[in-house]
């Protein structure tokens, strides 16, 4: 009977036990508190550890009966203890995502931004398209002599580009001759001709000079040219090059193009090359409408010019064309004023610029 | 060259519309600028009857008219003292644009009463500054009538840029003969008739030149005139005169004029009383001094040519007529020259001089020289029948040049050149139509070259003759063939170094500028010195003159400007040429950039850094190893050009004479005579310095090699003088054991209170990677030992303990 009574109050210590624990885990404030429980509990002299410790001196059949209890009990309370911890700590968590909450819509940290300028730019867009079409790309000296600015090129002594109005020239040498600022970049033709066997297939960007400034004209510009000399092409294939540079360029399907008659002394027959547009205000729609814009200067290389540099002219024949890249560049990208492209104004830059990965590609697309 | 409808039409029968001139005359190379069509701008100021013209109730100047145009009769509110009942008027119906005015008419209530359109003076409708009343129209005008076909106003001009080799197209008549040969309209021919003279001119010509070659005048013909009557010109002439802007003086000089543009044959007429002597074309004596028609004094030189008579010039040949032996109202006997002159003596006197004339213009690119006598012949007649008179017989001296040339086109060169296929007998027809005379021999043409277009004297010129004519629209577009497949690379690795440059520093955060090629002197000599073999003797202004000896100036300027804009945190770079001779291998390929300022203003996250040299250093090394240079092997040293600030510069190079680049803060005195704010951190890369690779092509990496073993890491400090420089220490700590040492690396530097004056704590970190095994305590502290030793010997220093 003794034991029976003892069995009695073990169970409802063992209850009571329960109750308090899993209300001191209930009531923990924090990881710590809920921690203090636990050691309180099933530490080394925890309560629930020393009553499992009496298990030993009990006797069988009572052990019997109360093991169970007791284990299911620390079972219970490890549990609780589990759901408590991880309740804390979705509190906590929550509480540091509260506390570390930013106002995204602060500015980000200045970073300088960097811009290719537009004659780049368009440089390579140009020279991307005559790559396609076989062109390798020729460059020569700003400064150049008067035999392949002008000579070669059968402009004559007398000619008024020659003059002073035009030209910027050097100091005059001992010998009479001076050296001159190139006025186009056709005598890159010339030394393409004279040093290189042909055929030749080139586009020759850069810079050009005249004694020019006013409004819608800089003492340095930009142009671009290309030359084709090999032993059959004609007017014909000038025309067709000219248009798939067009398409590709304005990025349009077709471009009505009309070639007038000209007149250069380094290309005959000559002519010059409009393409249809039209004016809606600022803005200028290429392609299609009611206008024409005169886009570049072109013709069959003359014979003299062949001649000048060592060819046969009734061997080999050809053709070449120029146009300024700051006027097809402002033409495209609608920017305004010659002038500002050399004023180097940050806000210039910074707005008609391109960002530095916008590598124009024809794979990829000319411009965004 | 400007030019009427109706002024054309005198020599070409046609009737095809404005548009189709306008495409006409673009086609063949006489390309239309700008057409002006009065008639269709006037369009809507027709003929009216007012009905009606009655006092406004509520005001005293204005009438009420009631008025038909012809279609409708509309209330008209006028002010005009002459609006009255009856009369005819010319109408503006609302919503019409009215010129003199700049005005769109919108109907209103003019005093309470209601008023539609407008009845218009002269000056409302733009077409003189007649503003009196409005326009009172004949008795007989019929209602809803083109007022500008009444005033004759429905003469559209034309006006044709004209190509240097295009002087035919200087004169009307010249226009309508290459239309005419184009297949457009009938050319109509000139009345050429010789005109007989009746005596002997009283004054003789006679050139006198000695050897010039060629002769500045090569053919001079004059003719006496004798009771001449000078005065306002007919009309006509005025009409012709005024229509494409020019002032009518008088008939002789209206005359003169009017052949220099219907012609293109340039003529003087001098008052021959005022003339003393005979003729004489001749060099001016250098200081002969002449009073121009055009008011101005000539100081002539003796290159100049002038038609002078035995006293003094009295005119600058081809270019300007003398002032006192011109015609005036009161001229009795004139003396008519018609000449030819040598174009280039033309266009340098008339440029030293700085004479523009019309007579210049043609007589530069070249009058055509068979039409001397003809023009002589018919200014004659015109002086007859304008101003009566009697001719004398013509007197003349010189031959004029040789123009005659044959030239010869292979007919298959149309094809070869052209790329369109041209029928052989049309190729001689269109030849034949420009004048060119052309006889078949099978393969070939023989041409003679008229004399109106001098400028033909090749096979090539006749290929474009031909194709011009037949239209260059009915060339076929043909594609260029594909050299291969996939096109192959458009650039050298130098030129693919440029571009990469470009797009390297403007990913770095540095915004590309393009700059003059030329800069002020001053500028110059703070970078590098004036090489006066590239001073442009013809500067667009004093100030840019200087060929740049480098691209930074340019820069610093660029940096300057935007300063006084405001801006202060600049990155700017260039790349493109900077000039050393002026020979084509004295220019070089150079990478620019400077940074001023912060890497960021102020800002909640905290406040930028100022840029240092490390930036410009940073920038100049990433450069370099994106163009694919030799940036981790390259020498850093001191010795950068005069420019960097000397103490906070350096030189990136291969050897002593091999220089890749140079860095650096800019020398303040620089930025001082600049007027530019500092500091400006800079570096200037040489791009055409950095080797390119040698020998075959590889695209092969050299193998990664990573140990999995454990890597050590053991920091040292050492103790030496300031002056040291770390790239030193640096290397003698790698060099201990080039294999086992991967990396070693500079982490802290200490000058100050707590070392000796005039030393330096450096920290140093090196990374040990062994290859294969792990290393034992020993085998790192021999390799530490020997870092120890290297460092100290090179450096002089002691490790600190």
């Amino acid at each position: 009977m003794g034991s029976l009574f003892y069995l009695r109050v073990m169970m409802q210590d063992i209850e009571t036990l329960e109750s308090e624990l899993l209300g001191e885990i209930g009531n923990a404030k924090d990881l710590d508190a809920l921690e203090a429980v636990r050691i309180s509990a099933v530490g080394k002299k925890g309560r629930l550890s020393l009553m499992m410790r009496g298990l030993g001196q009990m006797a069988p059949e009572e052990r019997q009966a109360v093991a169970p209890k007791l284990n299911g009990l620390k079972q219970t309370v490890l549990d609780a203890i589990d759901a408590a911890k991880s309740d804390l700590n979705r509190a906590a968590m929550e509480a540091r995502l509260a506390s570390e909450r930013v106002d995204i819509s602060l500015p980000v940290r200045p970073e300088m931004q960097g811009r290719i300028h537009p004659i780049s730019q368009v440089t390579d867009e140009i020279t991307e398209i005559f790559a396609d079409m076989g062109f390798t790309i020729a460059e020569g000296p700003d400064i150049e002599d008067d035999f392949h600015n002008f000579t070669a090129l059968n402009i004559p002594p007398e000619h008024p580009a020659r003059q002073m109005h035009d030209t910027f020239y050097l100091p005059e040498k001992a010998d009479g001759t001076r050296q001159l600022l190139r006025t186009h970049t056709s005598p890159v033709q010339i030394r393409t001709m004279q040093n290189i066997e042909p055929p030749h297939r080139i586009v020759v960007p850069g810079r050009t000079f005249r004694c020019d400034s006013d409004q819608t004209h800089t003492p340095m510009f930009n142009q671009i040219e290309g030359l084709v000399i090999d032993k059959t092409s004609h007017m014909g294939h000038l025309k067709g090059v000219l248009k798939e540079f067009c398409r590709a360029f304005f990025e349009v399907d077709d471009v009505e193009m009309r070639f007038r008659p000209s007149y250069f002394p380094f290309t005959e027959p000559s002519a010059e090359m409009d393409i249809r547009c039209t004016f809606a205000g600022d803005h200028i729609k290429i392609g299609e409408g009611d206008d024409w814009m005169e886009i570049l200067g072109c013709g069959m290389v003359n014979p003299k010019v062949l001649a000048h540099c060592g060819l046969d002219p009734n061997e080999y024949q050809g053709f070449a064309w120029g146009m300024g890249i700051d006027r097809i560049a402002m033409l495209k990208y609608g920017i305004p004023d010659l002038r500002a492209f050399f004023d180097s104004d940050l806000r210039w830059l910074k707005h008609y610029g391109f960002v530095p990965l916008d590598i124009p590609t024809l794979g990829g697309g000319l411009s965004r | 060259m400007k030019f009427t409808v109706s002024w054309l039409r005198e020599h070409l029968e046609f009737d095809a519309s404005l548009d189709a001139l306008s495409e006409k005359l673009t086609a063949i190379g006489l390309e239309v600028e700008e057409i002006t069509d009065r008639a269709k701008e006037l369009e809507a100021f027709r003929v009216c009857h007012v009905i009606k013209a009655e006092q406004h109730p509520d005001a005293d100047r204005l009438r009420v008219c009631q008025v038909d145009t012809g279609t409708e009769v509309v209330q008209v509110v006028c002010g005009a003292p002459n609006a009255r009942t009856g009369m005819k008027a010319v109408f503006a119906p609302s919503g019409v644009y009215v010129p003199g005015t700049d005005l769109l008419l919108k109907p209103s209530k003019i005093r309470g009463v209601e008023s539609n359109g407008m009845l218009v003076s002269e000056r409302e409708m733009g077409i003189s500054d007649e503003h009196n009343g409005i326009i009172d129209m004949p008795e007989d005008a019929e209602i809803g009538a083109s007022f500008a076909v009444l005033a004759g106003l429905d003469d559209p001009i034309v006006e044709i840029a004209i190509t240097p080799n295009h002087q035919d197209a200087l004169g009307v008549y010249g226009i309508a003969r290459d239309l005419a040969a184009a297949g457009f309209g009938t050319l109509k021919p000139l009345n050429t008739a010789a005109v007989e003279g009746v005596f002997d001119s009283p004054i003789g010509i006679e050139l006198k030149f000695s050897g010039e070659k060629p002769l500045p005048c090569s053919k001079f013909l004059g003719r006496y005139v004798r009771g001449v009557k000078n005065g306002p010109s007919p009309k006509w002439l005025q009409d012709r005169l005024t229509s494409i802007g020019l002032r009518p003086i008088s008939t002789l000089v209206d005359i003169t004029n009017f052949f220099t543009f219907d012609l293109g044959r340039p003529l003087h007429v001098f008052d021959a009383d005022k003339l003393s002597g005979n003729i004489q074309p001749r060099m001016a004596k250098a200081g002969e001094t002449l009073l121009a028609l055009d008011g101005d004094e000539y100081t002539l030189s003796a290159e100049d040519c002038v038609i002078a008579d035995d006293a003094a010039p009295q005119g600058i040949g081809g270019i300007i007529g003398g002032e006192l032996s011109g015609c005036t109202d009161e001229t009795v006997n004139v003396f008519i020259e018609a000449a030819l002159f040598d174009p280039i003596r033309i266009a340098t006197t008339g440029r030293t001089l700085g004479v523009e004339s019309d007579a210049r213009y043609r007589f530069e690119r070249g009058v055509d020289p068979d039409f001397v006598e003809t023009g002589m012949e018919m200014a004659t007649r015109m002086v007859m029948e304008l101003c009566g008179g009697e001719p004398s017989h013509v007197v003349s001296d010189g031959t004029g040049p040789d123009w005659k040339k044959q030239v010869t086109l292979r007919k298959a060169r149309v094809q070869e050149l052209g790329g369109v296929e041209v029928a052989e007998t049309e190729m001689v027809a269109i030849l034949d139509r420009l004048g060119f005379n052309p006889q078949d021999k099978g393969e070939t043409i023989v041409t003679d070259v008229p004399s109106w277009r001098m400028d033909v004297d090749g096979e090539a010129d006749l290929v474009e003759e031909v194709l011009r004519i037949v239209g260059y629209d009915h060339i076929p577009t043909v594609p260029l063939p594909a050299l291969s497949a996939v096109a192959k690379p458009s650039v050298n690795l130098g030129q693919r170094r440029v571009r990469i440059a470009k797009r390297a520093l403007a990913a770095r955060g540095m915004i590309e500028a393009v700059t003059y090629s030329f800069l002020p002197r001053a500028h110059a000599e703070l970078f590098g010195g004036v090489n006066e073999d590239i001073v442009l003797s013809n500067p667009i202004s004093s100030d840019l003159d200087v060929m740049r000896p480098s691209l930074l100036p340019n820069l610093v300027a660029a940096a300057g400007r935007n300063q006084s804009r405001g801006f202060h945190d600049i990155c700017l770079f260039e790349v493109a040429g900077e000039y050393h001779s002026d020979q084509p291998d004295g220019q070089r390929t150079v990478a620019a950039g400077i940074r001023t300022g912060q890497t960021g203003g102020r800002h909640w996250a905290g406040a930028g850094r100022a840029f240092d040299v490390f930036d410009a250093k940073a920038d100049v090394l990433d450069l370099l190893e994106a163009v694919g240079g030799p940036a981790s092997t390259a020498q850093v040293v001191t010795g950068a050009p005069e420019w960097y600030h000397p103490g906070r510069s350096g030189v990136i190079q291969l050897g002593p004479k091999n220089r890749l680049a140079v860095f650096g803060e800019l020398h303040p005195a620089v930025l001082e005579a600049m007027k530019v704010k500092g500091p400006i951190m800079a570096f200037e890369l040489y791009l055409d310095a950095v080797p390119l690779p040698k020998g075959e092509r590889k695209t092969a990496k050299s193998p990664l090699q990573v140990s999995d073993y454990q890597a050590v890491e053991r920091d040292f400090a050492f103790l030496m003088d300031q002056d040291v420089p770390a790239e030193k220490i640096l290397r003698a700590a790698r060099g201990a054991d080039k294999k086992l040492i991967a990396d070693a690396t500079i982490f802290d530097i200490y000058e100050g209170d707590k070392v000796e004056a005039g030393k330096k704590s450096v920290a140093l970190s090196v990374r040990l990677e062994p290859q294969d095994k792990t290393l034992t305590d020993e085998e790192i502290d021999a390799v530490s030992a020997k870092v120890v030793m290297n460092v100290e010997k090179t450096s002089g220093g002691t490790l600190r303990r």
